[in-house]
């Protein structure tokens, strides 16, 4: 019969039972060993025998689905799963690192910490939403920074959804299931098919380190849940002035009650928060005060645009897969016409065909070695400046709102490597950049292109430009006639 | 043990042959022929002795409603449109062929699974399983683990947990589905030979009873050869335009 108490020292289908590290609502922890794996492991066994909490037992059935598909740095790998029928488990490695809901006691922390953790999950949440998962549970007790690496990494899969696997929490229990502070409010609605909903999670997270409050405090019915649809909380420049104006309207945006209003994608989210300059600011990055009193009554009573509705699960994972970050890099001091059009017209097309793309126009600029003022030209302008005004007025005929777009200049001495860690670290999916055409520096420089098709993580588009071909046979057939 | 699931050939032996030799290529143990291996489509002789041949070599073959009526002792009428290709069916079958038809068992329980070809509630009237309640009708008339049925030629999976409920999910093909063992699950695999769920490409299951997963999986096969024979057949128009929508 299955136990939820396991003696230290016995032994479970070959794991050695050692100390119970924490209990939680629903299941057990104990560290454990086995002869054939020697990573630091995790046993995590469900107390069927205590509650009669029908969720324990399906979020145990949902993590046992859900936890061995995954893969990656950010989520614990998965070793073992024990089964109902003898004695449930699952047991997975133990991730060296604290818990978020260590840091509880030291909030609020200063925003550009708020916003480094924030890129952090972002990007955690980017790795396990390409796997089709949605966590659903986001708070800072799922959330581990990793010794050593510093990366999050996301526990916890009870109330999970993974999109290609049937859904067993929907329709088994009449109240949703989630954390209250953190719930996103389609979350509420009992819809578990939309990435976003992690967003609006991480939203609430940020803004409660960011405040030391939590946007929605800890409402325990399913009306003072429902609240967050149409109360706005006090923005949290209110509540504390020291943050900037950017990380208040990305906090903002992943409070939207409509997730179509949120960021498109975990990996969006992740790229406004290491860029806050090049982040648009509304309206709601600068307001100190919440909506008027006459506002909320009416977004209580007249939801006019948003009600939550389920999507269809193949829509949601078009969802992530449609509003890929694009990145073009443009050759400045080349600065052939022609080259430079055939690129506009590429990256026309992709965002036309992906309304929800987002565009980074980039450029490589090499430092200057010799002289320390090197940024300045002879009359005095900052070099920087006048490359980002040349990437803009180079992007200008295209008709796509502001927030959609943004402009880098990188510094680096290899532009292949300099583009190389930008396409990593900032998650691009997809990057279009021009082919060099003079052979003789192509022979000297090696190629940035065949080096970025070689080693970039994501689709690579070489734009080239187009040749006049009958000039091309005519030299061909010349050099054939010897 | 792995497990492949045919259901609903419907004498569609393009779809029939690229399911095998899909099937193939994944060292499978055993073979399931959920029923009604013809009906509709050219070529049910020829599917007969294919099933046939792999019954002689363990494989487990069920009686389909179309299968019961070419074979003879049919208890209900079918459509006009299946009614005529059954009549003429029950004219290209050898004797040999149709005896062996008469012989399909209606149900059959392999260790925890029950397969049956339309569904576990009524093996004889061949309902069909298109909503929640008549999958819970199906899931609360046998005590087995796992159902599989075909019949709908829409593949889907239910299951049902301990305190009764029934949810529904339609699986995403290629994808391994783990079936839990706190909750029953009724397989509906999508037809071998006329799908219907706007996917043209034949449809089968295999079921690992190792990992205790279900793959749903879909095979690409020469559509436009499959509706040049059913028309030379003189069959009803509709058998052939329809298979190249998948509806």
């Amino acid at each position: 019969m299955a136990k939820a108490i396991l003696e230290p020292g016995s032994v479970v289908d070959g794991f050695v039972i050692g100390e119970r590290v924490h209990k939680g609502g629903m299941a057990i922890f104990y560290a454990v060993t086995h002869p054939d794996h020697t990573v630091p492991m995790l046993m995590k066994v469900p107390m069927l025998l205590e509650g009669e909490d029908p969720a324990a037992i399906v979020g145990f059935e949902m993590e046992q689905m859900i936890l061995p598909r995954l893969s990656g740095r950010h989520a614990p790998r998965h070793i073992a799963t024990g089964d109902f029928s003898a004695q449930p488990y699952l047991v997975y490695e133990r991730i060296p690192g604290d818990t978020l809901y260590k840091k509880i006691d030291e909030l609020p922390l200063p925003a550009e910490d708020v916003a480094a953790l924030g890129v952090k999950i972002a990007t955690a949440l980017n790795d396990i939403h390409r796997q089709n998962v949605i966590h659903l549970d986001i708070k800072p007790s799922n959330i581990i920074i990793r010794d050593g690496t510093g990366e999050a990494v996301l526990i916890d899969y009870g109330l999970s959804r993974h999109l290609h696997l049937p859904d067993l929490m929907a329709e088994e229990f009449r109240l949703p299931y989630g954390t209250a502070p953190y719930m996103a409010p389609e979350q509420v609605f009992g819809i578990r098919t939309d990435p976003r909903s992690d967003l609006f999670a991480l939203g609430c997270l940020m803004y409660f380190f960011a405040t030391g409050r939590r946007p929605f405090g800890d409402p325990q019915s399913l009306k003072g849940l429902k609240k967050r649809l149409w109360w706005d909380p006090p923005p949290p420049r209110a509540l504390n002035d020291r943050i900037p104006p950017w990380l208040q309207e990305i906090i903002l945006r992943c409070l939207a009650p409509n997730p179509e209003a949120r960021h498109p994608t975990a990996a969006q989210l992740a790229f406004d928060l290491s860029h806050p300059e090049s982040v648009p600011l509304g309206p709601r990055a600068q307001k100190l005060k919440r909506d008027a009193w006459s506002e909320r009554v009416k977004r209580k009573y007249h939801p006019a645009s948003f009600r939550p509705t389920p999507l269809r699960d193949m829509a949601t994972e078009q969802k992530i897969s449609t509003a890929p970050i694009v990145a073009v890099a443009i050759d400045l001091t080349e600065s052939h016409k022609d080259l430079s059009d055939s690129l506009r017209q590429t990256v026309e097309r992709i965002l036309t065909t992906v309304p929800d793309a987002r565009l980074a126009v980039l450029n490589v600029r090499k430092p200057n070695l010799v002289t320390i003022d090197a940024t300045l030209d002879e009359e005095g302008r900052s070099i920087h400046v006048q490359k980002l005004v040349q990437l803009k007025d180079w992007a200008r005929p295209f008709a796509i709102s502001p927030e959609r777009m943004s402009y880098h200049v990188l510094e680096g001495l290899d532009a292949g490597a300099a583009l190389l860690s930008y396409i990593r670290t900032n998650h691009v999916d997809h990057v279009v950049l021009g082919a060099r055409t003079d052979a003789r520096f192509r022979n000297i420089l090696g190629s940035v292109s065949a080096e970025i098709v070689q080693n970039a993580p994501c689709t690579v588009t070489v734009v080239r430009k187009p040749r006049d071909y009958a000039a091309e046979t005519a030299t061909m057939t010349g050099d054939v006639r010897l | 043990m792995r497990i492949a699931f045919l259901a609903d050939i419907h004498a569609n032996l393009e779809a029939f042959e690229a399911c095998l030799a899909d099937i193939s290529r994944r060292s499978v143990d055993r073979y399931v022929f959920l029923g009604d291996i013809v009906g509709y489509g050219a070529d049910p002789g020829r599917c007969v002795d294919i099933v046939r041949e792999y019954c002689e070599h363990g494989a487990i073959a069920l009686m389909g409603n179309h299968d019961e009526a070419a074979s003879g002792a049919s208890r209900f009428s079918l459509n006009s449109v299946a009614g005529a290709a059954l009549d003429w069916t029950r004219g290209v079958l050898t004797p040999d062929q149709s005896a062996f038809l008469a012989t399909l068992p209606m149900k059959v329980v392999d260790e925890r699974s029950l397969y049956v070809h339309a569904s576990a509630a009524d093996s004889h009237q061949f309902p069909y399983i298109h909503s929640l309640r008549e999958a819970g009708e199906s899931l609360q008339a046998t005590s087995q683990a796992l159902t599989v049925v075909g019949h709908v030629h829409e593949p889907a999976l239910y299951h049902i947990s301990a305190t009764g409920k029934v949810m529904g999910f339609i699986p995403i093909a290629g994808t391994p589905i783990p079936l839990s063992s706190q909750r029953r699950w009724l397989a509906v695999m999508g037809a071998v030979g006329q799908p219907r769920d706007r996917n043209p490409a034949a449809a089968y299951g295999i079921f690992d009873t190792g990992t205790t997963e279900v793959t749903y999986v879909r095979v690409p096969y020469d559509i436009e050869k499959t509706q040049r024979k059913i028309r030379a057949a003189g069959l009803p128009d509709i058998l052939w335009k329809r298979l190249a929508s998948g509806t």
